[in-house]
């Protein structure tokens, strides 16, 4: 496998510019003997639809989901940033570039984030042109927030539905194709593997979700805008549905899946509540604007918050990052929860901490603190029952996003020919710690921006042919399929599947999680190897194969995260430094600061899939040519 | 969180495909107060599993009350008995030890059912593919501040914008009509300067498709606003309504 970056030539603020006028183009008459398949409707994959729609290609686009509004993105709450500067308060492209390279704890390709910066204004535009209602001022123009520890206010918004407002946006773009015939919509089916003909990506199979049918579809590229995937943890923010399968099986056939092991831990989210807990469900990171984060200073003591003396409380943010506090960036944070509820200072003991208004409501009023939290205190009483104006929310760190995915090269090409891979479910930009409101920029980047002109100058230098879908590879992966499936309906074991992926949760969130190290991951990987066996042969998966069967869907999608987990263990076990949010025990300063090493581990690991449990690692170094290395520091 | 569990009577409807006959099936369950009323047929799907039966078909994503995916109708009313909230936001600490639960699939003509809780929406999405667009290209967009726009404006478009497209409207209303849902979409881009190039055009297509898709008519009950799980006013159609009437009386048919 080579792995080639396709980085081009020039300053770093022309090589975007310079590609984009060196790029082949292809003939507008001869578009539409383009075919291109587009897997998922969130923002990365609708965006991509409808843009080479109105590109003139063909486009065929596909979702599990019964509608393509319902992907994930929907449910992004905070905003989406952009370097435009409206708030005049020294915002540039430069400055988005820089804060995100370095925010990534210096792990990112420096070109790739630079044109995302670039794009990012053209984003806004462009959806406010669809009439995605951004929050606005009096006089008529765009509202602004700060957000994830920015130093300036660059995050537009739309109430707490950020997420769904673009998402509603892009998906009225993708209609209007629908309705003009260049992208046809299929609904409730699958991925379930990866087509290649000649080394080159050239279709897919798909379940259909309903009648269990798997049929394959072709095309000249293949483009995977699938998600990241937070639910191999099995308690995450993610949506119920998410999953790995489609970057999965596409490694399997060869894409490299680089940095498994950067996944985000939220600070800010509920905590799990009991064994029947689904998901989770996060609270927007602007309340530690204003919240206090403590826990009672001695373990075992159990008495209600309001019983607990000031002197009796460890405010441990504050203490520990006197200029920072309560706003330190997410790893931080969520990794200094983790060792306080270890210590056995959590709510009760068990894995919560408090997130208090009273200092808060003390000065400004509880008024005001309604005027800026009202939502989000009411969506917290709704669930817990409790209300946060009166006793302090209780809070507790989970998965929340997965900066590794699918290799890609400049062009958000993979390492196979013809497949791209955008959004979430690639590597691409955001190194080993993603900031906030970055990663609904970056899924419409690559959506409307990028990926339409990169999959052209594939057409137009490469003119891959179209291939039959009656081809034997075709018909193989259709047997693979069908194949698995019955493997899964045969077992007839006595444990669930959600019993299984629960296991696999709780190895990885103690092992593979906020903070790892050697003993632990090599123990973790020897856990998971067999718990993979104990799946494939005491996994219980009823009904029929040609049916609605969702107990048979997360089977699959089960099957894929017991392969996938241990590739994160076996990446975090390589990575030996601690960065962004991966944070080995063995490499911390005294008082528990990260510690890279830029000297060994300055690559984005790249695994190429070899059989069951093997993989080879293959670099691609990291140069630093305009963004100076430096160390975090938020003290 | 140790509160003691409730027990609850459930009768689920079951099934098989759209064109078998259903029937309530009656379990008993004992859930924590704390989990939601998704998170208790999950659990009852396991213990389903695991007796080697059928699991309960049911749909939700995001449960966050976002994406609009889960619809159930408990004890008659879509979204259950507590006021804007979706299906995954209830939590059993609303139900009283020993209750019995009416547990069905949002009921329509144009929504059959599929298995057993689950239905079939795609009249909504040919509702949205008629008409509910701005049109206009990638690239094409002049600077975003270029035109200012009143954020009264903004936000009463947003108010229309936030449905989720769950069909909660569409089971609560006698009719079965789907005009909250339309008059949502419509609104949010009649309130909005990029909408109105096409707006009479849009309201026209949309109906159209509405009407096609087998929704009923609107007989002002406004039943769809109260289940409404994020509250869309009743205002949006009577904005279409107008809309729509301008557009057939200034004869700029489709
Ligand atoms: C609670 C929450 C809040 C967030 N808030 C913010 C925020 O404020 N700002 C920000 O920038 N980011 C935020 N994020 C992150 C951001 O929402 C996601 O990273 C982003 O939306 C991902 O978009 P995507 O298009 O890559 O994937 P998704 O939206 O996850 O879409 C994936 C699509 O792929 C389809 N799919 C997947 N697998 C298959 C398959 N095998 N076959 C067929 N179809 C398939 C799905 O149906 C879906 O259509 C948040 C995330 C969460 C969980």
């Amino acid at each position: 496998m080579k792995l080639n970056m396709n980085i081009p030539e020039g300053h770093i603020s022309e090589k975007w510019t310079n590609h984009k006028f060196n790029m082949k183009l292809v003939n507008p008459a001869n578009k539409r003997k383009f075919d291109v398949i587009v897997v998922g409707t969130g923002l990365a994959g609708a965006a991509a639809a409808a843009t080479l729609g109105e590109l003139g290609y063909k486009v065929k686009a596909f979702t599990y989901h019964d509608s393509s509004r319902r992907a994930h993105s929907i449910a992004a709450q905070g905003g989406i940033n952009a370097a435009k500067n409206y708030q005049n308060d020294g915002d540039s492209i430069y400055r988005l570039f820089y804060d995100t390279v370095k925010g990534g704890d210096f792990r990112s390709r420096e070109a790739n984030v630079h044109r995302l910066a670039e794009v990012s204004n053209n984003i806004i535009d462009q959806c406010v042109a669809q009439g995605v209602p951004f929050a606005r001022e009096y006089g008529g123009t765009l509202a602004n927030r700060s957000f994830g520890g920015a130093q300036v206010s660059r995050t537009f918004y739309a109430r707490g539905e950020t997420g769904q407002q673009l998402l509603l946006g892009a998906y009225s773009s993708f209609n209007r194709q629908v309705k003009l015939g260049n992208v046809q919509v299929y609904h409730r089916k699958e991925m379930l593997d990866l087509v290649l003909a000649d080394g080159r990506a050239v279709g897919i199979t798909v379940r259909d979700l309903v009648d269990g049918k798997v049929e394959s579809f072709s095309a000249q590229a293949v483009i995977l805008a699938t998600g990241g995937y937070s639910n191999v943890f099995f308690l995450s923010t993610s949506a119920m549905n998410c999953n790995a399968t489609a970057i999965w099986r596409a490694h399997k056939k060869g894409a490299a899946f680089a940095n498994p092991c950067y996944t985000q831990i939220h600070p800010t989210c509920l905590p799990v509540h009991g064994e029947g807990q689904s998901k989770l469900v996060l609270m927007s990171e602007s309340l530690r604007n204003d919240g206090r984060i403590w826990v009672p200073a001695k373990p075992g003591d159990h008495r209600p918050p309001g019983e607990i003396p000031e002197d009796e409380r460890d405010y441990y943010l504050e203490r520990r990052y006197p200029s920072f506090g309560n706003l330190a960036p997410r790893d931080i944070s969520s990794r200094s929860a983790k060792y306080v509820c270890d210590e056995g200072k959590g709510v009760n003991g068990g894995k919560a901490v408090y997130l208090d208004f009273a200092d808060a409501i003390n000065r400004i009023g509880e008024d005001a603190v309604r005027d800026k939290y009202g939502n989000l205190f009411e969506m917290y009483e709704n669930i817990t029952g409790e209300n946060p104006y009166k006793v302090p929310m209780k809070i507790y760190p989970a998965p929340h996003y997965t900066m590794g995915g699918l290799w890609v090269d400049y062009n958000l090409m993979s390492n196979i020919p013809g497949l791209f891979v955008t959004g979430e479910a690639n590597f691409s930009d955001h190194g080993a710690n993603r900031l906030g409101a970055s990663a609904l920029m970056q899924g419409l980047a690559d959506g409307y921006f990028i990926v339409p002109y990169t999959i052209g100058n594939y057409f137009g230098s490469e003119k891959p042919e179209k291939v039959d879908v009656n081809r034997p590879e075709f018909k193989e992966a259709e047997q693979n399929v069908k194949d698995g499936t019955n493997k899964l309906l045969s077992i007839n074991g006595s444990q669930t599947v959600d019993e299984i992926h629960k296991k696999l949760g709780h190895l990885l969130i103690d092992k593979v999680g906020m903070s790892r190290d050697e003993a632990g991951l090599k123990q973790v990987i020897e856990d998971i190897r067999k718990l993979r066996d104990e799946f494939w042969s005491d996994v219980k998966v009823t009904g029929k194969a040609e049916d609605l069967n969702q107990n048979l869907e997360r089977a699959g999608r089960v099957a894929d995260f017991l392969e996938l987990g241990e590739l994160m263990a076996v990446d975090s076990l390589k990575r030996d430094e601690s960065c962004g949010a991966h944070f080995r025990e063995e490499h911390q300063t005294p008082d528990g600061e990260a510690i890279r090493n830029d000297e060994d581990f300055s690559y984005v690991a790249a695994w190429e899939y070899v059989e069951p449990g093997k993989w080879n690692l293959h670099k691609e170094d990291l140069k630093f040519e305009f963004v100076e290395l430096a160390t975090r520091s938020y003290k | 969180m140790s509160e003691k569990n409730i027990n609850l009577k459930l009768h689920i409807w079951r099934q098989e495909s759209p064109s078998a006959k259903g029937s309530f099936e009656e379990f008993k369950v004992s859930v924590s107060p704390h989990a939601s009323i998704l998170e208790m047929l999950d659990d009852l799907n396991n213990r389903l599993e695991k007796e080697g039966k059928i699991p309960i078909s049911f749909e939700s994503d995001c449960r966050e009350g976002i994406c609009g995916t889960c619809g159930l109708v408990v004890n008659g009313h879509p979204h259950g008995p507590l006021p804007k909230t979706a299906t995954c936001q209830l939590h059993m600490r609303n139900f009283k030890d020993g209750e019995t639960l009416y547990i069905e699939p949002f009921r329509a003509k144009a929504f059959p059912v599929m298995k057993d809780l689950i239905v079939d929406r795609v009249g909504f999405e040919k509702i949205q593919q008629a008409g509910g667009y701005v049109s206009f290209n990638t690239g094409s967009a002049p600077d975003a501040n270029a035109i200012p726009i009143a954020k009264e404006m903004a936000d009463l478009a947003l108010d229309a914008a936030e449905c989720i497209g769950c069909g909660a409207c569409v089971a609560a209303c006698k009719n079965a009509s789907a005009m909250l849902f339309v008059g949502a979409k419509v609104s949010q881009f009649a309130l909005l300067p990029q909408g109105q190039p096409e707006r009479y055009e849009r309201v026209q297509f949309m109906v159209a498709a509405m009407d096609e898709a087998g929704f009923g008519s609107c007989t002002n009950t406004y039943a769809c606003e109260a289940e409404c799980p994020k509250g869309i006013s009743v205002k949006n159609i009577a904005r279409m309504n107008r809309d729509y009437i301008v557009a057939k009386v200034a004869k700029r048919t489709a």
